[in-house]
């Protein structure tokens, strides 16, 4: 064994990485943003094409994998880095635009800013992150590195004092840890918000020899992809952090939960966990301090329930994950019935920088009530979606309007479903509310894990609160009655009402349904399940009351309720688009030579709204149908 | 279901192949299950008896685990999976749109597989792709802004291959499939 000190070891690790970073920047380098979302956008393809393209003309240019930078919107994206300029960001990229950049840029000297997002470093010639309205609200704690290092290659996390903070901590007592995590009060990011030091101390003082450290990555929401994209763009941070609770806690074994659907952060997450063992960071004696840990990846296997913390470690244990009567907590008595502290992937990710900037640069940020910052996952009508960090108080209208930048399209805002199926949705007037576990809990929301879909006018409220009633219907583990038979109960309302066949009574006994399931459920699954409904009949009444009075969904979704209907008037007779697209041929040209739909073969698939050019606009959604007889009788 | 010929046998050497003639820890049951479906792509009856006796446990324990989760089949899959992604942002953009397009084309309902094998329709709850919703995933790639009209455009794409797909495929006897709850 070595004699050099714990200290001596990182410094020897960090300065080789630093060296081999140092050496890469010396030439151009190209780095793809390959996190899933990438790919999805194709960004293997353009990866390839500037690997053919610099070979083609013999450069001398690395071509390297990134992470997700969080601006989703304009994937496939890349950075590229060519000493003597100023580091730049391109988005949308095809084989075209990579051509020319190889050409000008890699092979010339013209970067063609006219392509670029941004730059990365501050300039005198073109805009940064921080000259953009996001900029200025956005503050990175956790995702600060996301699209920026290579999360395959270990030096480029070492190079940037990755791994400082457990160098730290090894020469630190554990309570002197465990204080400093306390005395930020950093929030799970689960969900619940409850204290993690507090959660920490409990299992430390808890008897037992073998403790477990478990980290959260379910990400059951569907809709959300936070800890995905963490865990994909920046594995190592939340490795380190997880090495930081360990050594706080007294445990020597740790497992990374991860959903079956992410094989990506699969993938990443075990080849970081391999090279930090190599480089002496987990396993037996972690630097040479006599601390030792080591970590496994454990695959979920699809079930919404196994996020919650005793059916997560009842499905590690290999039974059903249904959950069970707390207490004992999980600090006490959690997997195979030891001490076990389960957090969040973003709450291990706060730890390191919270070792090495201290509790107070960590509460400078956010509220006194919840310190630090929140990641979401921008979705739905949003023009900028995307993953995004802010600090906590931010208010939601700042999230969706400044950050986001606003609805696509001359659309108009609707609402924010926040917090996924255990969440609500917030119309305008609660837009003002600051984002932190407290005041979203008042408005009838949560904070959740990080969840925003944006929704539009086009989104009907009915169908937002059916469609996350039939997904925690489905995704209940059926042990307690109410959440298992009532909310089975209230989606058949709801489907009922969607197909204008509701009635008044029933809403109130969607009320009442929404209160036995709340009260009458063991796991915050049940707990929460009604919050969809409740805060849509809060805020949204009059939507249920048009289905119900007038069998008219005014946002022209519930299929039932609304027919497609071509305008004459707008219907250009020489183009054919719509009968091609039609699957069922229930588009048919009239003797006039019109187009016109057979009611009874249409399925409304959509298929002849989405193709009918833009110029022509002719095909429209009626509701309720029988606006249909009105408006063809005009037309004869 | 019946099993082709030559099946049973390549079943049995898979397992026997994970489980390696060592005792199975029970709560090792997950990881053997995912890396059994990751090798045949479903879980079929006999290899579930033989995890069962190999862990020491009863086969009704093992079949609980595999209805339980909603990543295990029970039932062979398509040549070609198609995962119409089902999360918030997907619905509210037209998943249930690409859904029933899917449904329409291949004559199959969701968790079914075509008569032919060559395709299985799954939905999943979002894929972590959400801001190209409405995503579907072919196989392992993800596919970002899945219009009807891009439905066409997946099954097209596999038109080439041997066996016959759409048109023929219309027919309402589908093979039952996924006798999920
Ligand atoms: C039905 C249900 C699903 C949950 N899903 C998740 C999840 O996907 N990810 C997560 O971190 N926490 C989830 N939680 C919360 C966990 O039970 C637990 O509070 C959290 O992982 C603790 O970590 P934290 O304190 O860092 O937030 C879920 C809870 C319930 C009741
Ligand atoms: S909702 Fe479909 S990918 Fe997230």
């Amino acid at each position: 064994m070595s004699t050099a000190t714990v200290a001596e070891q990182y410094r020897a690790l960090r300065q080789e990485a630093a060296a081999a970073v140092e050496a890469l920047k010396q030439k151009p380098v190209v780095w793809v943003g390959t996190a899933t979302c990438g790919v999805a956008a194709g960004a293997l393809k353009i990866k390839e094409a500037f690997e053919q393209e610099i070979k083609e003309r013999g450069l001398d240019v690395a071509v390297l994998e990134t992470g997700c930078m969080g601006h989703c919107y304009a994937e496939p994206m890349a950075i590229i880095a060519k000493p003597g300029h100023v580091p730049l960001c391109y988005g949308r990229l095809d084989e075209g635009l990579v051509h020319r950049l190889v050409v000008d840029f890699l092979d010339g000297d013209d970067p063609g800013y006219e392509y670029a997002l941004v730059a990365l470093e501050p300039n005198d010639l073109f805009p940064t992150f921080s000259d953009f309205p996001r900029g200025v609200y956005e503050e990175k704690m956790i995702l600060e590195q996301c699209g920026f290092i290579d999360p395959g290659n270990m030096d480029h996390y070492l190079a940037r004092d990755g791994y400082a903070a457990v160098a730290k901590i090894l020469e630190m007592k554990p309570e002197e840890v465990l204080a400093e995590v306390k005395a930020a009060n950093l929030r799970g990011r689960g969900g619940a918000g409850f204290p993690a030091g507090e959660k920490w101390e409990a299992c430390r003082k808890a008897p037992g020899e073998q403790k477990y450290v478990i980290c959260n990555g379910d990400e059951g929401d569907p809709g959300a992809f936070m800890d995905r994209g963490l865990l994909e763009s920046d594995p190592h941070r939340v490795i380190e952090g997880m090495i930081i609770c360990a050594y706080a806690v007294g445990a020597s074994r740790g497992y990374l939960y991860i959903r079956a659907e992410y094989p990506k952060a699969v993938e990443r997450v075990e080849g970081a966990i391999a090279r930090a063992r190599e480089k002496g960071l987990l396993g037996q004696s972690i630097l040479g301090s006599g601390f030792s840990f080591d970590l496994e990846v454990f695959q979920g296997s699809g079930a919404f329930v196994c996020g919650e913390s005793s059916a997560l470690v009842r499905s590690m244990e290999g039974k059903m994950g249904i959950p069970e009567v707390r207490p004992p907590r999980l600090a006490e008595s959690g997997f195979r019935g030891c001490p076990t502290v389960l957090n969040n992937v973003k709450t291990f990710a706060y730890v390191p920088a919270i070792i090495m900037k201290g509790a107070d640069w960590f509460r400078s940020t956010g509220t006194a009530g919840s310190p630090g910052t929140a990641v979401f996952s921008l979705v739905g009508k949003v023009n900028n979606t995307g993953l995004v960090e802010v600090p906590m108080g931010t208010t939601l209208r700042q999230l969706i309007f400044d950050v986001g930048e606003g609805i696509p399209g001359d659309k108009k805002f609707k609402a924010a479903q926040i917090g996924g199926p255990s969440g609500g949705c917030l119309p305008e007037a609660m837009l003002d509310v600051p984002i932190d576990f407290d005041s979203l809990q008042e408005a009838g929301a949560i904070m959740g894990s990080g969840g925003l879909v944006v929704l539009n006018e086009d989104d009907c409220m009915v169908a937002v609160a059916r469609y996350f009633l039939e997904f925690t219907q489905h995704e209940s583990c059926g042990k307690c009655t109410f959440c298992r038979l009532g909310t089975r109960h209230m989606l058949d309302i709801l489907t009922d009402i969607s197909r204008g066949k509701g009635s008044l009574e029933s809403l109130e006994l969607l009320q009442e349904l929404c209160e036995d399931v709340r009260d009458g459920s063991l796991c915050n699954l049940g707990k929460t399940a009604p919050n969809p409904v409740l805060t849509t009949l809060r805020y949204f009444r009059d939507e249920y009351e048009a289905h119900i009075l007038e069998g008219r969904c005014p946002s022209l979704m519930c299929k039932d309720l609304i027919v497609y209907y071509i305008e004459p008037k707008k219907c250009s007779k020489l183009c054919n688009v719509c009968v091609g697209s039609c699957p069922t041929e229930a588009i048919y040209t009239r003797d006039d030579g019109l187009k016109a739909i057979n009611q009874e073969k249409c399925v409304k698939c959509d298929n002849c709204l989405k193709t009918c050019p833009v110029e022509y606009n002719a095909v429209i959604k009626l509701s309720p149908p029988s606006l249909l007889a009105e408006k063809e009788g005009k037309s004869k | 279901m019946e099993l082709l010929e030559g099946e049973k046998e390549q079943i049995l050497a898979t397992v026997d192949a994970i489980l390696n003639n060592q005792p199975l820890q029970k709560d090792r049951l997950i990881p053997v299950l995912q890396r059994v479906q990751a090798e045949l792509g479903y879980l079929p009856g006999l290899a579930m008896e033989k995890i069962a006796a190999a862990a020491g446990v009863s086969a009704v324990e093992v079949y609980g685990l595999a209805t339980f989760y909603n990543q295990f089949r029970l039932n062979p899959p398509g040549k070609h999976q198609l995962k119409v992604c089902m999360g918030t942002a997907c619905y509210m953009v037209g998943g249930q749109i690409a859904l029933e397009s899917f449904e329409r084309r291949l004559g199959i309902k969701e968790g079914e597989t075509t008569p032919d094998r060559k395709f299985s329709l799954e939905r999943v709850a979002c894929v972590g792709c959400c801001t190209m919703a409405p995503v579907v995933v072919v196989d392992e790639n993800v596919e970002g802004h899945v219009t009807p009209t891009r439905v066409d455009g997946i099954l097209l794409s596999f038109e080439g291959e041997e066996g016959k797909t759409r048109g023929e495929a219309k027919s309402p006897a589908a093979v039952e499939s996924e006798a999920k709850p």
